[in-house]
């Protein structure tokens, strides 16, 4: 009973309650690296060098005037951001956020469950939340909203395309599916993903960051010709979930970077015996800052580089990343093959 | 096997939950003052005239199945690649064919302009 309900409950309020305040301080930190790329200072009136910023604008986000234009679909639109941001969240479900601790007497993995199909899990479960922005856009009943969730929708499925294909290439270098066993079999193998298969790796990121809506493929959000992409008539608390999906996905699309390709939460050189001093600092630190790196590129990202053409951006996804994710793969197979 | 899954299922009832909480909690604590104009669709202060749901390019229709298409295929490599050490050179050879004919329909499409964005 224990084991089953009650230490997977508590462990996924910890995950929920961590997200949500790793969202609203990802905000915050964007600002300031984006302040500070700019030679700005960014938020700093609440509290010192703005550090209570993501409270304020909780609190502000809570008060806010919830407005349901009169043409929208109302129920609908009141869904929309609970699909968009359901799926988001459990995605962290599988995610191996460190080895086991004990506790209490207890031996207690942390992560929250391990799924033989865990990569699967991801991907599909992932990809559930395009349904939030269609239907977001749909059920606004306004132009700019349909135009911006039309074109996401059309830009995540691409890359999904791309990064399902080059994901296949890590499981054939894993030999599973399970995360956890994906971060053991780098543990054994002595060596980052990264290292074996850098070709996924970068096509992971790209399309990561395509798949977030991330700039430089922020296409659904350009405000500049949409005004505010797919949740422009979203105001309030029903606009707030829409963000923290978002930035939620960002920190799925980090770890999951993380645990295939930088060795999840071992610490580097696993297989080097002087460096064991380093196995003081406990398993998951390391998957915070790996998790973390990645984060901090993909706001370097949009600090520096300029938004992609929308026809760019399809020929990227669709003649550039599947076919070398294909290559990648054949690749893959065949040297697998002559080194057994 | 089952019961890895129980977990999962309380993280959906958690997530709900909490999803809907905040939008009921904010709609106790927000103000209300709505008038006609605010209420209705942005389009840039200018009152808009038609219904959004207008006709859109075919583009993005198109875009979809090639996904429909890919995304299937990839599903099939997602096993094989799981129980590749035990097939090696058999399971390569099976599934060099099935690329094989994935990278013609793939050919066939750049051909016929379907990945061109115009």
């Amino acid at each position: 009973m224990i084991d089953q309900l009650v230490i997977p409950l508590v462990k996924i309020l910890i995950v929920l309650n961590a997200t949500l305040v790793g969202v609203t301080y990802m905000v915050l930190l964007e600002r300031k690296v984006i302040a500070w790329t700019q030679s700005r200072l960014g938020p700093m009136r609440v509290g010192p060098y703005g550090a209570l910023q993501p409270i304020a604008d909780a609190l502000k986000l809570m008060i806010k005037e919830d407005i349901t234009p009169v043409r929208a679909d109302k129920w609908v639109f009141t869904a929309a951001p609970i699909v968009a941001m359901v799926p988001a969240l459990i995605v962290y479900a599988v995610i191996p956020f460190g080895d086991t601790v004990n506790l209490f007497g207890r031996e207690i993995p942390l992560y929250i469950t391990d799924i033989n199909v865990g990569l699967l899990y991801i991907v599909s479960v992932a990809s559930v939340g395009v349904y939030g922005i269609i239907l977001g856009g749909y059920a606004s009943n306004s132009k700019y909203p349909l135009l911006a969730s039309l074109r996401a929708s059309a830009q995540l499925i691409s890359y999904e395309v791309a990064i399902t294909l080059t994901l296949v290439s890590v499981i054939l270098v894993a030999g599973s599916l399970s995360m956890v066993s994906i971060v053991r079999a780098q543990e054994s193998a002595h060596v980052w993903f990264a290292f074996l298969q850098p070709i996924a790796f970068v096509i992971f990121f790209i399309g990561g960051l395509a798949e977030t809506n991330r700039s430089p493929f922020d296409m659904p959000e350009a405000e500049q010709e949409l005004t505010g992409g797919f949740h422009t008539e979203y105001s309030g608390m029903r606009f707030a979930l829409f963000f923290l999906a978002e930035y939620a996905n960002m920190i799925v699309v980090a770890s999951v970077a993380t645990t295939l390709f930088l060795g999840g939460w071992l610490r580097p050189f696993p297989n080097v015996a002087w460096l064991s001093f380093l196995d003081v600092i406990p398993s998951w630190t390391w998957f915070l800052v790996k998790s973390f790196g990645f984060l901090y590129i993909f706001i370097w990202v949009r600090a520096t580089l300029p938004r992609y053409r929308y026809d760019q951006l399809m020929r990227l996804g669709w003649k550039v990343l599947i076919p070398l994710a294909i290559a990648n793969l054949v690749i893959t197979g065949i040297v697998k093959v002559l080194l057994l | 096997m089952l019961s890895a899954y129980i977990p999962i299922a309380i993280f959906v009832v958690v997530a709900t939950g909490f999803a809907l909480f905040t939008l009921v909690f904010s709609s106790l604590l927000h103000s209300e003052k709505y008038n006609k104009v605010k209420l209705e669709p942005y389009e840039c202060g200018i009152e808009p005239t038609t219904g959004a749901r207008d006709r859109y390019s075919i583009r993005y229709y198109l875009v979809a199945m090639l996904f429909v298409i890919f995304d299937v295929e990839t599903v099939f490599m997602f096993p094989w690649a799981v129980i590749f050490d035990e097939l090696l050179l058999f399971g390569l050879i099976e599934m060099l064919v099935f690329i094989l004919i994935l990278v013609v329909g793939y050919y066939y499409a750049w051909q016929k302009g379907a990945l061109e964005w115009v």
